[in-house]
C-alpha cells in the first residue's frame, strides 16, 4: 500500500472509531447500555435478511450521491447541491413514469426514467456551474440556494398540478418503469425490503464513473483542473468547460440517486421522499476517497447507520445517528488533517 | 379592509419586526464569522441549537433571562467547536458546518427526548409574555413586539456589530483576519484566537435568534429553524458582509414572510411558494453580480479576501 493509501485507510478507521465512540457515550449519557444498544445495531441491519436489504436499500441512493460529489471534488468543486438535484430528479421521475402510462413497457419506460432523473438533476446543476466556471462565483452557496430552491420549487409544482390533487405525490409510474426488487430474483430471505436493482445499476455508475475519470482524456482532464486550474490554462486546457462539465454530471449522478426511492421502493415520488441522501452523499464522498470500493463501503457504513437508528428506536432517539454522521465526518476531516501535516514535516 | 390597507397596518409592521428577529441574529452571526475568515454555513444548526438551549434554561430556571443566557452560550459553544475545528484542526469549513447542521439537527432531537420524553417538541414556556398589552388588535401586537426584550436587543446587536467591526481595534482585529490572514499574522494578530472570538460572538448572537424563534412560538419543535439559517445566510451574501446592510435584507425577507401571513386567506398555496423562492432567487443574482464586478476594483460588496484562507 501507498503511503496515501495508508493514511486514508487510519484516518478513516480514527474517523469510525471516534463515531462508536460518541454512540456509546450519547446512548450511555441517555441511561442505557451501550454494549446492548450496539448489539441491537448489528443484529437488526447485518444480523438479519431484512436489516441486510434494508441497509442495501439506503446505501443505494448513498452510493450515486458520494459519487456525484465526489465527481466534483476532483474538479475542485464542492457539490453540497446533491440534496436539491436528488429531490428534483425524483419529481421527474414520478412524473415521467407516470406520464408514461400504465402499458409502456420496461424497455421504453426504464430508459425514459432513468434520463429524466439524470437531466433533471444535470438541469438543477446548470446555474452553479454556470456561475462558477463562467464568473468563478462561489459554488458552496449557489448549490445551498439550489437546494432552497427545490425545496420550494418542488412544493410548487406539487401544488399546481404535478401531484393527485389534495396530496403530496405523484400518481403511481407506469409498472414497466418500476425497477424490481432484489427478492424478486430469487433472493426470497431479502423478502419485503426495499433494495432494487438500482444497487447493482449504482455500483456499475460507481465502476464507470471511476474508469472514465481514469482513463478517458475529458476526466483526466478534470482532476487535473482540480489540482491546478493555472497549470491547466496554461496548457491550453479548457478550464471553464471542464469545471461546468464536473458540476453538471455530478446533478446528473446525484439525479439518478433518486430511482432507488422512486421506483424501486415507493413506485410514486412523494415531497420528502430520498431527503437527506444528497447532504448524505457528501460524507460518502469524503469517506470514500475518490475510490468506488472506497464509496461503497461509505455509503454502506452511513446506510448501516440510517437504518440502525430504527432499528434501536425504541431504546435511544434514532437520530443519535445523525449526531454520529456529522461526528464521523469531522473526525475523518481532523485525522486527515493532522496525517497530512505529519507527512509534510517528515519530508522537510 | 383592503389588501393595501393590511399590507400598510400595524399587524404587517408588527409580523415583519417579530419574524426579522431570527433572520437579523443569524445574518449577525454570519457577518461576524465571514468577517474573521472563517466560512459558516452552519447557522441554520446554531439557531436550532440556540433555540433549544433557551427553551431548557427557561423550563429549568423559570426564567426566560436564563433562557437567552443559556441559548446564547449553546450557540456559541457550537461556533466555537466549528471554529477551533476549522482554525485548529485545519478542517475545511464546509466539512465543518455541514455537521455542525447535521449534529445539530440529530441532538435538537437527541435532547428533546432525553429531557421531555417527545422527538418533535418541548413544554410550553412563557417567554417575554407581558401580561400588560394583552389583546388582539394590530396595534398591541405591534406595541408588545417593539417592547419585547429580544427585539431590542436584535436591534442594539445590529448597531453594536456595525461600530465594532468597524470603529474599534478589536473589530479592526477581525477584519485583517478576514482580509489577509498572513498579514494580520505578521504584524502580530494572533489569527488564530481572534477567529475563534469573532465565531463565537457570532454563534452567541445566532443563539439568541434561536431563542427569539422559540420564545415567539412558546415552545421548542424539532427542526423549527427552518431554512432560516440559509436565508440569513443568504442575506449576508446580498449584504456584502455589512451588518446594518445584512439586518436590512432579513428585514425585507421577514417582510415577504409577513406578506404572506397577512395576506394568507387571499394567498394561494402556489404564490406563497413563489415567495419563499424569492430570497434564495435574489442571492443567485447577487452572486453573479459579484463575481462579474471583480477584477474592476470596486471594493464595497465583496466577500472578505481572506475567507477560507489560513495563515500557512
Amino acid at each position: 500500500m501507498s503511503e496515501r493509501a495508508r493514511a486514508a485507510v487510519l484516518s478513516t478507521v480514527a474517523g469510525v472509531a471516534a463515531g462508536w465512540l460518541a454512540l456509546a457515550l450519547l446512548v450511555w449519557i441517555y441511561g442505557e447500555s451501550p454494549r446492548d444498544v450496539a448489539a441491537q445495531l448489528l443484529s437488526g441491519t447485518w444480523g438479519m435478511p431484512y436489516g441486510v436489504g434494508q441497509v442495501l436499500y439506503k446505501a443505494t441512493p448513498l452510493l450515486l450521491a458520494g459519487v456525484a460529489v465526489d465527481v466534483a471534488l476532483r474538479a475542485g468543486l464542492f457539490n453540497v447541491g446533491a440534496e436539491g438535484q436528488l429531490a428534483v430528479a425524483g419529481l421527474a421521475i414520478g412524473t415521467v413514469g407516470a406520464g408514461l402510462g400504465p402499458t409502456a413497457p420496461g424497455w421504453l419506460a426504464v430508459p425514459a426514467v432513468v434520463a429524466a432523473g439524470a437531466l433533471a438533476g444535470a438541469a438543477w446543476a446548470v446555474v452553479p456551474a454556470l456561475l462558477r466556471a463562467r464568473f468563478g462565483a462561489n459554488e458552496v452557496i449557489s448549490t445551498i440556494m439550489m437546494n432552497r430552491l427545490a425545496d420550494a420549487g418542488i412544493g410548487l409544482a406539487l401544488a399546481v398540478g404535478l401531484a393527485i390533487p389534495g396530496t403530496v405525490r405523484t400518481p403511481d409510474v407506469a409498472a414497466g418503469a418500476r425497477l424490481a426488487r432484489l427478492d424478486s430474483f430469487g433472493l426470497t430471505s431479502l423478502h419485503g425490503s426495499a433494495v432494487s436493482v438500482a444497487l447493482p445499476l449504482a455500483i456499475v455508475v460507481a465502476v464507470l464513473v471511476a474508469g472514465w475519470q481514469a482513463r478517458s482524456r475529458v476526466g483526466r482532464e478534470i482532476t487535473l483542473v482540480g489540482l491546478s486550474p493555472t497549470a491547466c490554462a496554461a496548457e491550453r486546457i479548457p478550464v471553464a468547460r471542464r469545471l461546468a462539465g464536473a458540476m453538471i454530471l455530478s446533478g446528473a449522478l446525484a439525479g439518478l440517486g433518486a430511482l432507488a426511492p422512486v421506483l424501486g421502493y415507493k413506485g410514486y415520488f412523494e415531497s420528502g421522499l430520498g431527503a437527506g441522501a444528497g447532504f448524505g452523499g457528501i460524507a460518502v464522498a469524503l469517506l470514500g476517497r475518490g475510490h468506488p470500493v472506497g464509496l461503497l463501503l461509505a455509503a454502506l457504513l452511513f446506510g448501516t447507520l440510517e437504518q440502525g437508528g430504527l432499528a434501536i428506536n425504541a431504546r435511544v432517539p434514532m437520530e443519535i445517528t445523525t449526531i454520529l454522521q456529522g461526528v464521523v465526518i469531522v473526525a475523518v476531516a481532523l485525522a486527515d488533517a493532522r496525517i497530512r501535516a505529519a507527512l509534510v514535516g517528515r519530508r522537510a | 379592509m383592503s389588501v393595501l390597507e393590511q399590507i400598510l397596518g400595524a399587524t404587517m409592521v408588527a409580523q415583519t419586526l417579530r419574524m426579522a428577529v431570527p433572520y437579523a441574529c443569524a445574518g449577525l452571526g454570519g457577518v461576524w464569522s465571514e468577517r474573521s475568515g472563517v466560512v459558516n454555513i452552519g447557522l441554520e444548526g446554531m439557531l436550532l441549537a440556540g433555540g433549544l438551549g433557551g427553551v431548557v434554561g427557561h423550563v429549568a430556571t423559570g426564567s426566560a433571562w436564563a433562557g437567552v443566557a443559556l441559548g446564547a452560550l449553546v450557540g456559541a459553544a457550537l461556533a466555537a467547536a466549528h471554529a477551533l475545528v476549522v482554525v485548529r484542526g485545519r478542517v475545511d469549513a464546509i466539512v465543518s458546518g455541514l455537521a455542525v447542521n447535521l449534529v445539530a439537527a440529530g441532538g435538537t432531537r437527541f435532547v428533546l427526548r432525553a429531557l421531555y420524553d417527545s422527538s418533535s417538541n418541548s413544554p410550553p414556556v412563557e417567554g417575554f409574555r407581558t401580561a400588560l398589552l394583552g389583546g388582539g388588535s394590530g396595534a398591541a401586537l405591534l406595541v408588545r413586539t417593539l417592547v419585547d426584550p429580544l427585539t431590542l436587543a436584535t436591534a442594539a446587536l445590529v448597531a453594536a456589530s456595525a461600530w465594532t467591526l468597524g470603529r474599534t481595534r478589536f473589530g479592526l482585529r477581525v477584519r485583517a483576519c478576514g482580509e489577509d490572514p498572513v498579514a494580520a499574522a505578521a504584524v502580530g494578530v494572533d489569527v488564530g484566537r481572534v477567529r475563534l472570538a469573532a465565531v463565537s460572538l457570532g454563534g452567541a448572537i445566532c443563539g439568541l435568534g434561536g431563542v427569539a424563534l422559540a420564545y415567539d412560538q412558546h415552545q421548542f419543535q424539532s427542526g423549527m429553524s427552518g431554512g432560516r439559517g440559509f436565508i440569513a445566510l443568504a442575506a449576508v451574501i446580498l449584504s456584502g458582509w455589512r451588518p446594518t446592510r445584512a439586518a436590512a435584507a432579513c428585514l425585507a425577507f421577514a417582510a415577504l414572510d409577513a406578506l404572506q401571513i397577512v395576506a394568507q386567506d387571499r394567498a394561494r398555496a402556489a404564490s406563497g411558494y413563489v415567495v419563499q423562492m424569492l430570497p434564495y432567487a435574489a442571492t443567485l443574482v447577487a452572486l453573479w453580480l459579484i463575481a462579474r464586478r471583480r477584477g474592476e476594483g470596486s471594493i464595497a460588496g465583496r466577500p472578505p479576501a481572506g475567507l477560507g484562507k489560513s495563515v500557512d
